[in-house]
């Protein structure tokens, strides 16, 4: 063992030590700046009000037009490199069935009106609060309140506007940050840039905001680990991974919040560092969760242009590492609902249509009928992922599943 | 052993004696209707108004009849029922109403209310018995004076016995008879009373007026007729051969005028001429110049399954006076306070020779109370009902309750034994779900409602005397639920449009409820002026209104 742990570290070493530290900036998102965004969305919620106004007093009865956001209007392109909104539309016509939500709209639109003026903002469920107050127009769950501002938020994203930009916000935080990164923000009150250096959160990490574009990054990392569980955040945190690859580690807790992939885009794209997906080898982790963090899902795919990571690889746990680390006998066996989620993916899902190795993949778990997590490694010793299995695969990164 | 000794013929012969009809009554009152006080003084009453309805429509007149019933002691009613009927001639009085199977309609094959000749002196007879006073009538035909008579009945010989007579010098009405008896009895409200017999009476009769007082009343009930037009007088029909059985064939080839066997045939019955009363005679291998008094004696058995086998075709229905579908909508109206009416005749039929029409109304009001209109602009207004007719409660049970069932025979309404009428297994076996009405298994549908089955029929087949149920034939059976059907279609179709207006009125109260925060929300985001804004929801609320219609 202690062998094995020389090895990697003069690895590690003589690779950070051969290559200076390159430190790589960029400031706050574009769309952030100025007006902008900001008053594109005001804009577009007067129009949309406007255009109520008018056909009511024409006699006629206003529709909204907001795209369909499931699996089945999305297309795949690699060179897009992400979920694209398909051509389908749901029309809201008013009448008698609509009436109540066409006027629940209005009055969420309205309140986005007032937070965007205002800088202000609501959680999802401070907006179903907000509505208790407007008598027998409220909202009964919180469900129905989410709903309605996915709907604007889909009107909207055609004109590159997000539920963000309106000052909706989800409840829960983002993932968890470790690693050679600086990020700046700004002090709300004062407006004064705060660095936030994520290499010195000792045993805690920087969690990311649930709004992202006004951030600025500083690094000197090469390359982002985002891992699926808390768990194995934890163990290569604790170790510093980070520091001996010179890396950035974000915990994505499950399938990433949009806030965290909107993270992960920004420092890709901006800070130009490849992207490894690190999950449990099972249809869940590739097929929800790396898919969403890569290409976006149906769901969201009016958002998709910019909560997602295109250029992220799948690193592992892939069917091969289950035999190529002789992991075997640490697996699972597929339950029904894991062979039906990646039948369906070979199936429906134009990302995993458009690879083959991914389809490969695909069948070859469900031929070798097992899961394995990530802790699997455990088997071999605790820290056997990080001496191991991490410098094994991270040198033939070019390998990746796209 | 010793206990018992066995008789010899002669010795039987001193017991065996003549029974008197008294007798007869008194072991078998069940039959005739008189079963207990309750039940006797409702069958009184009826077997009177049955006569008197039939006497006024066989002479065209509308009737107006006064019923009232007074407590004399605890369990003693004086009853009276008059009627503007034609009235009876001086020496028909006695025999119609003092003696058992006297009557006009037994022999007749006519559609008419009373059939055998027993009802009204059987009253006369029970009341005697009960109080020993017998009956007065009244009675004036329009050309005579009014003759009053008291009248008891020698019920040993089966004959009346006047034992009051005189002639009134002047009488309310120019025509008519009153009936009056004391009886023992109980008089009771609800279900099955005199009360539910009137009220239904008037339903199926709605060109008669009838004054109703009851013991607690000071003043009658009066159930005002809706039509003036009194019904045609049924035609009499011979009988079809079919619908006579061997024991009447005998007897009518015994006391027939004809001579020849061939004669017979074709003046006794309806729809047999030469040929097919030659096609019988040749079947049951006979002559056709045959005697009728010898065929009655030998060859009757030969005739009449020689009658079965050949084909004859059904009666002529002529002889059926339907109540009508306007006059059982009016008469339903005019007692039920319901929402709707749907009514059904089906075309006449027959069964073992006998025509007989099957007619079915049904009154149905919506459960809840408050009416939906749907205006012309497609605008759905709320109205409240305007409940409150007397008595109404009787007809129409609550929507959790089964359907309220009302059976008439040639206008009579049926009041007991309702579970072993043949309408009830029609009912029963109608499939009301289809219909809109919920419908235990097996059992009558649940609903706020009537549902009124009429037989019109020249002889209709009771399951006994006391006429409370009607037969189960397969023919009726068949011809009731057909009528249901129509009716039900009817009412199925309505309750669904009820339905949807009403899921539309809920549908359109949203309107009313959320529109407003529309005009909210884009003052909020525009900045408009109060005025603007309740522009905008007065013509988005016109605009959602057209826009539906109905």
């Amino acid at each position: 063992m202690a062998a094995k742990k020389k090895i990697t570290k003069k690895t590690v070493k003589k690779k950070s030590v051969s290559k200076k530290p390159r430190t790589r900036k960029v400031g706050e998102d574009e769309s952030n700046k100025g007006k902008g965004l900001k008053q594109v969305a005001l804009d577009s919620i007067v129009a949309v009000a406007k255009m109520v106004q008018k056909t009511a007093t024409g006699g006629g009865l206003p529709e909204m037009v907001m795209p369909q956001r499931n699996l089945s209007n999305v297309t795949y392109d690699k060179k897009t490199g992400y979920f694209e909104l398909g051509d389908n539309y749901k029309t809201r016509k008013l009448d008698v069935n609509s009436v109540k939500t066409f006027a629940q709209t209005l009055r969420l639109m309205s309140l986005a009106q007032d937070m965007v003026g205002d800088a202000d903002f609501a959680t999802k469920r401070e907006a179903y609060y907000v509505s208790k107050n407007w008598g027998e127009a409220k909202f009964n769950e919180q469900r129905e309140s989410d709903s309605v501002l996915d709907d604007i938020e889909g009107m909207f994203s055609l004109k590159g506007v997000t539920r963000e930009t309106l000052r909706f916000v989800p409840e829960e935080h983002g993932g968890s940050v470790v690693g050679a990164l600086t990020v700046i923000d700004k002090d709300p009150e004062t407006g004064d840039p705060i660095r936030s250096d994520c290499a010195a959160m000792g045993s805690g990490a920087y969690t990311v905001p649930s709004s992202v574009d006004h951030l600025g990054f500083e690094t000197t990392a090469e390359f982002i680990i985002a891992i699926e569980t808390g768990g194995m955040f934890q163990r290569l945190n604790h170790h510093r991974y980070w520091r001996t690859a010179n890396c950035i580690l974000v915990e994505m807790g499950g399938v990433p919040t949009r806030a965290t992939r909107r993270f992960v885009r920004r420092l890709s794209e901006g800070l130009k560092l490849p992207v490894y997906a690190f999950v449990d080898c099972d249809p869940y982790g590739m097929c929800n969760i790396y898919r969403t963090l890569k290409v976006g899902s149906g769901a969201s795919a009016h958002i998709n242009a910019k909560f997602c990571v295109p250029n992220a690889s799948y690193m592992g746990v892939t069917p091969q590492d289950i035999l190529d680390f002789g992991l075997e006998d640490a697996t699972h066996p597929l339950l029904p609902v894991d062979i039906k989620r990646a039948k369906d993916a070979l199936k429906n899902d134009p990302f995993f249509q458009a690879y083959p190795a991914w389809k490969k993949t695909l069948k070859q778990m469900l031929k070798m009928g097992v899961r394995a997590e990530q802790q699997a490694f455990a088997k071999w010793g605790l820290n056997f992922v990080i001496e191991e299995y991490l410098p094994v695969k991270i040198k033939n990164a070019k390998k990746f599943l796209p | 052993m010793a206990a018992t000794k066995h008789l010899t013929a002669e010795q039987m012969a001193k017991n065996q004696k003549e029974i008197s009809v008294s007798e007869f009554f008194a072991k078998n009152r069940h039959l005739l209707g008189f079963d207990n006080k309750q039940k006797a003084l409702l069958t009184t009453i009826k077997e009177a108004v049955d006569n008197s309805l039939d006497a006024c429509e066989e002479a065209g007149i509308a009737p107006d009849l006064l019923i009232e019933i007074h407590q004399v002691e605890e369990d003693r009613f004086r009853v009276v029922i008059e009627d503007n009927g034609p009235g009876i001639v001086k020496e028909q009085i006695q025999n119609i109403f003092g003696k058992l199977l006297y009557g006009s309609k037994f022999h007749s094959r006519r559609q008419s209310r009373g059939q055998q000749g027993i009802g009204i002196s059987a009253a006369l007879l029970y009341a005697q018995m009960t109080t020993g006073k017998g009956a007065k009538i009244i009675s004036k035909t329009k050309r005579g004076k009014p003759q009053s008579l008291t009248l008891q009945m020698d019920s040993a010989r089966n004959k009346p016995m006047i034992t009051k007579e005189a002639v009134l010098k002047e009488w309310h009405l120019k025509h008519g008879t009153r009936f009056e008896v004391e009886l023992e009895a109980t008089y009771k409200r609800g279900l099955r009373s005199v009360d539910d017999y009137i009220k239904q009476t008037a339903v199926s009769n709605p060109h008669a007026t009838l004054r109703y007082l009851t013991p607690d009343d000071e003043e009658p009930r009066i159930y005002e007729r809706a039509v003036k037009v009194v019904p045609d007088r049924p035609a009499e029909i011979k009988p079809h051969p079919y619908g006579v059985e061997l024991g009447e064939l005998i007897r009518m080839l015994r006391e027939t005028n004809s001579r020849w066997l061939v004669g017979f045939l074709q003046e006794e019955f309806c729809r047999v001429g030469r040929k097919k009363a030659l096609e019988i005679i040749k079947e049951a291998g006979l002559g056709e110049k045959s005697y009728p008094t010898r065929i009655a004696r030998e060859e009757a058995d030969a005739l009449y399954r020689s009658i079965q086998k050949t084909k004859i075709s059904a009666p002529p229905t002529t002889c059926l006076s339907p109540i009508g579908e306007k006059r059982i909508t009016e008469g339903l109206m005019k007692e039920t306070d319901a929402d709707f009416y749907a009514v059904a005749t089906r075309p006449p039929s027959v069964y073992r020779g006998n025509p007989f029409q099957i007619e079915v109304g049904i009154a149905w009001a919506k459960p809840g109370g408050d009416q939906l209109e749907v205006d012309k602009r497609g605008r759905i207004k709320k109205t409240k009902k305007r409940r409150g007719t007397v008595d109404t409660e009787n007809l129409l049970g609550n929507a959790d309750e089964p359907v309220r069932l009302l059976r008439f025979a040639n206008r009579v309404p049926l009041l007991s034994q309702q579970s072993g009428c043949g309408f009830t297994r029609a009912v029963t076996q109608t499939s009301w779900k289809s219909y809109g009405l919920q419908q235990p298994k097996g059992s009558m549908p649940l609903g706020s409602a009537v549902i009124l089955v009429h037989m019109a029929s020249v002889w209709v087949p009771f399951t006994s005397e006391a006429k409370e149920a009607i037969a189960p034939y397969d023919e009726i059976l068949k011809e009731v639920k057909r009528a249901l059907q129509d009716a039900g279609r009817k009412l199925g179709a309505h309750i669904r449009k009820d339905k949807r207006v009403a899921n539309e009125f809920e549908k359109r109260s949203y309107i009313e409820k959320y529109l407003p925060h529309v005009g909210i929300g884009l003052q909020e985001i525009l900045g408009i002026t109060d005025e603007a804004r309740e522009e905008i929801v007065e013509t988005l609320g016109d605009s959602l209104e057209t826009a539906r219609n109905i």
